[in-house]
């Protein structure tokens, strides 16, 4: 399967909006090189601002200039861009909800070889709870491509998340890409596997896996996670009655616990989460470290087939639990 | 104006029963010198391209910043008197979108002078002719973040950038010298590229002067404003009990009383 980085796309998409918009202006601290906003910088050197290892201060400068009028994207790696500089994005741009758009890269553990001080798992997390923000996180090169375009008709605060590595194409050009609206990879009837990120195309496996034991597994791309596309999930669940969520991110926060708390309130429908289980990563290869911290597509078809046996329990009256 | 900015500071604030009089006080001449002589405004009109900025970093002095809009004409005096209330477009610390004349949320403190950083730069961009004016507390000195901003100013060669630091001396905790020293001030900006001035912050003149010296000046000028907190009534002056307490009906009084016997 082809495979293409997230970033190289993203970067291709700001140089095609500074290209017909003005008002496009990138800042970047210290990691254009691998963030891609280097495109940017050398088409349009007078609207790329490097402000150096200062993540604080590029929220700051970018709140400043999105007052101004600028559509602004701020990136570095997704650990600095949300961890460091959270409270700056809280103050300056999601409170007086400023046109900036946050795009981080070497999100989750595929980061690989830097370890765990590099590994965003905690990013969705620290995003999703903040009011004002629309917090998106593409499936592929392509979605990325196409998410931030979206973004730039977007009006408000945006936090994009994309990865390090290549992943899988799994979209095409010509498929439809909508902030706030997931979409449907596959239909199934037993079981929706609810996915975001590069989980999608693993998700798309694991539902390959499952199809030669006899299940039938539905496969959604969320790609927003806030707002979160309940009408999507409902009519899924609707078909299923049982889901798996799967992202390279905690299982605290991000999807998983966004799909848990819209079923706490609205569906009895069991739930299982594959995600990195509340810790944080380590060195190693991608391919090393997504298996060691169980993120492939054979544990999500070994999760659908035990929340698909949560489901028949519960619809046969017994109690899950002893 | 100055002291009918004061006697508003003390009104709102005890109509509110909480706020920051100290620091809205040691500002007053700074914001009357800065929205009825120096910037380039137009209440009637608070979204002009041409407009010049003003960011309060130290937001925590909202007061002192909605009387001189209010007295500005951007919105009705009487509205003061809704500090701190629910519901009210004036809230404890400023709120970008919601007041005319507000251009950034602030009260975090430390984060107001990226932000005039970046509306420095958007000028350049646009080719407009406005300067940027940030009003900073000395205690937020104490935040990383302003000497980011330093540097990114002095890198990009922000002329249009003016930076105000209400030099009180005193934060929450007591002395700023006690708590975490903050001197050399004035030789650490320069140090980081900044051309700094020093005033008396209660003298009008010479906030004016320097205000119109760094026109002419290249890169980001900082003017540093000796100044007392709780400036203007005697028991409120370097009392650093009045950094985040109001007065009490007694105090009020007698605070008013003193401003209206003040030249």
């Amino acid at each position: 399967m082809t495979t293409a980085a997230q970033r190289s796309y993203f970067g291709k998409a700001l140089v095609e909006l500074g290209r017909a918009r003005q008002d496009i202006v990138v800042l970047d601290a210290d990691l254009a090189t691998s963030t891609k906003t280097s495109d940017f910088a050398s088409a349009f050197p007078d609207r790329f601002f490097e402000v150096g290892i200062a993540e604080q201060n590029m929220i700051g400068t970018a709140a400043g200039l999105a007052a101004c009028g600028k559509t602004v994207f701020a990136s570095t790696f997704a650990v600095f861009a949300t961890g460091r500089c959270w409270d700056q994005i809280r103050q300056s741009i999601a409170y007086p909800g400023m046109n900036v758009k946050v795009v981080s890269t070497h999100c989750g553990i595929s980061v690989g070889g830097d370890g765990a001080s590099h590994q965003a798992l905690e990013d969705l997390s620290l995003m999703r709870t903040m009011p004002n923000m629309t917090v998106i996180s593409p499936a592929d090169a392509e979605e990325a491509f196409k998410a931030t375009l979206a973004m730039a008709d977007w009006h408000g605060p945006c936090y994009m998340r994309m990865g390090r590595a290549d992943f899988p194409l799994i979209t095409g050009k010509e498929d439809e890409f909508q902030i706030g609206k997931a979409n449907i990879m596959k239909e199934g009837k037993d079981v929706s596997i609810v996915a975001t990120g590069q989980m999608v195309a693993l998700a798309l496996d694991a539902a390959r896996i499952l199809k030669e034991g006899g299940v039938n597994a539905e496969v959604v791309n969320m790609s927003t996670l806030k707002p979160l596309d309940t009408e999507t999930l409902a009519d899924s669940l609707a078909r299923t009655r049982c889901v798996v969520t799967a992202e390279e991110h905690s299982i605290i926060g991000g999807l998983g616990s966004a799909v848990a708390e819209y079923l706490a309130e609205n569906e009895n429908y069991p739930l299982l989460r594959v995600g990195v289980k509340d810790s944080f990563g380590e060195s190693g290869t991608p391919d090393e470290l997504m298996h060691k911290y169980g993120l492939t597509a054979e544990n999500i078809a070994l999760s659908a087939k035990m929340v698909i046996g949560k489901k028949t329990k519960k619809r046969k009256g017994f109690l899950w639990r002893k | 104006m100055c002291r009918n900015i004061r006697r508003h500071v003390i009104e709102m604030t005890y109509e509110a029963g909480s706020g920051h009089p100290g620091g809205s006080l040691s500002s007053t001449e700074i914001m009357v010198s800065l929205f009825f002589q120096v910037m380039r405004h137009d209440p009637q009109n608070p979204k002009w391209d041409l407009r010049d900025r003003f960011i309060l970093s130290k937001g925590h002095v909202a007061p002192v910043y909605y009387a001189a809009l209010a007295e500005s004409g951007y919105f009705p005096v009487e509205e003061l008197k809704t500090l701190r209330k629910l519901g009210s477009r004036l809230q404890g610390h400023p709120a970008y979108g919601k007041l005319p004349g507000v251009e950034m949320s602030t009260g975090s403190l430390g984060q107001g002078l990226s932000v005039a950083c970046g509306m420095a730069l958007a000028a350049r961009l646009d080719g407009l002719d406005y300067r940027v004016f940030c009003l900073c507390g000395d205690g937020e000195m104490q935040s990383g973040q302003n000497w980011e901003a330093g540097m990114l100013a002095s890198h990009y060669k922000l002329d249009n950038l003016v930076a105000i630091l209400d030099r009180n001396r005193l934060q929450s905790s007591g002395l700023t010298e006690e708590t975490m020293s903050l001197e050399p001030l004035a030789d650490k900006w320069r140090a980081f590229g900044w051309n700094v001035l020093e005033v008396d912050g209660h003298d009008v003149r010479q906030i004016l002067n320097a205000c119109e010296l760094s026109r002419s000046m290249k890169g980001p000028s900082m003017i540093i404003a000796d100044t007392v907190k709780g400036k203007g009534v005697s028991f409120m002056e370097n009392n650093c009990g009045f950094h985040g307490r109001c007065c009490t009906c007694d105090e009020r009084e007698k605070a008013l009383t003193e401003l209206e016997a003040r030249q």
